[in-house]
């Protein structure tokens, strides 16, 4: 899967500082920032999260015309398939890990490539789980890598409120 | 302000408070932010009709956003080389979450000092919600 244009901008940059609570000027001050060792606004370490915004075929946003698991009308606006793929019911992140080359700045425009890694499966007090791992690498306009992320979703049996 | 390696020593701690009495609110603002709009997080009716959970939960990437704001304010701006976590426990409506950040080791890589860190962050109850490590580049 490739995200091939991600475009780091300075309001998302603030929307994202402002969603995790973090009141450092770095992130939304340009005046302030400038003053920083870094010498300019960059983005918070977790922001590449974002970059599913740009991935148009994220299962997580709710797409035009087509139904959506959340609740309108009725609880769900999704019918479960019988079997079938991962559900939103029951999928978990169970980890994150990133690895930083420099930090993201506003006017970087990134493009992300993700590869499966990884699959493994234990049992848990919620049933079943299986994990899979995903790697993305997130490389600048001149091509240089500069972030490399690596995920673990988890599916589960049932729902989990207790260690995953 | 960076760190200095001169002024740091294994064991050496930082703890902060992340949240205080998170709201459905605030799991919108990140739902937004993120793009991750799984209505696990901000959809009660789907989430407790349909997934069968008590209520909507934070995303792990909620907490470790927050939890990363522990590490930024102490080994200073895009200092940070590399940042992980396990998400261990779901973080729901309401919680006050509290981090700690140690410095587990001091090294040298390519000539340059690196701190290695483990963080934990814990809920009201003092259940472990998320466990991490994190190496970030220091001054001399």
């Amino acid at each position: 899967m490739t995200i091939e244009r991600f475009p780091v901008e300075e309001g998302a940059i603030m929307l994202f500082a402002r969603a995790i609570g973090d009141p450092n000027p770095v992130y939304s001050d340009v005046g302030k920032a400038r003053d920083t060792e870094v010498g300019g606004i960059i983005a918070p370490p977790t922001f590449v999260q974002s970059s599913a915004q740009f991935d148009p075929d994220y299962h997580l946003r709710p797409k035009l015309g087509q139904p959506w698991s959340g609740s309108g009308r009725n609880p769900t606006g999704v019918v479960r398939e019988s079997g079938g793929g991962p559900s939103l019911t029951r999928g978990l992140h169970a980890e994150q890990e990133f690895t930083y080359h420099r930090p993201l700045r506003p006017g970087d425009v990134l493009q992300a490539t993700t590869e499966p890694g990884k699959e493994w499966e234990r049992q848990g007090r919620s049933g079943k789980l299986v994990f899979r791992e995903r790697i993305t690498e997130y490389r600048d306009q001149a091509g240089e890598l500069v972030v490399t992320a690596r995920s673990v979703g988890v599916q589960t049996e049932r729902p989990v409120t207790e260690e995953s | 302000m960076a760190l200095q390696a001169s002024r740091l020593a294994v064991g050496d701690r930082q703890e902060a408070v992340l949240v205080d009495d998170l709201t459905r609110t605030q799991i919108v603002q990140y739902a937004g932010a993120s793009g991750d709009y799984n209505p696990l997080h901000s959809d009660e009716i789907f989430a407790t009709k349909v997934a069968g959970y008590p209520s909507v939960f934070a995303h792990g990437m909620l907490t470790m956003g927050m939890t990363g704001r522990l590490l930024t304010d102490w080994v200073g701006d895009g200092r940070l080389l590399r940042y992980g976590a396990r998400f261990v426990k779901q973080v729901w409506p309401g919680d006050t979450l509290t981090a700690t950040a140690e410095i587990t080791g001091l090294r040298s890589a390519d000539g340059m000092p690196v701190a290695d860190i483990k963080v934990e962050t814990r809920n009201q109850e003092g259940d472990i919600v998320l466990t991490g490590t994190a190496s970030a580049r220091l001054d001399p």
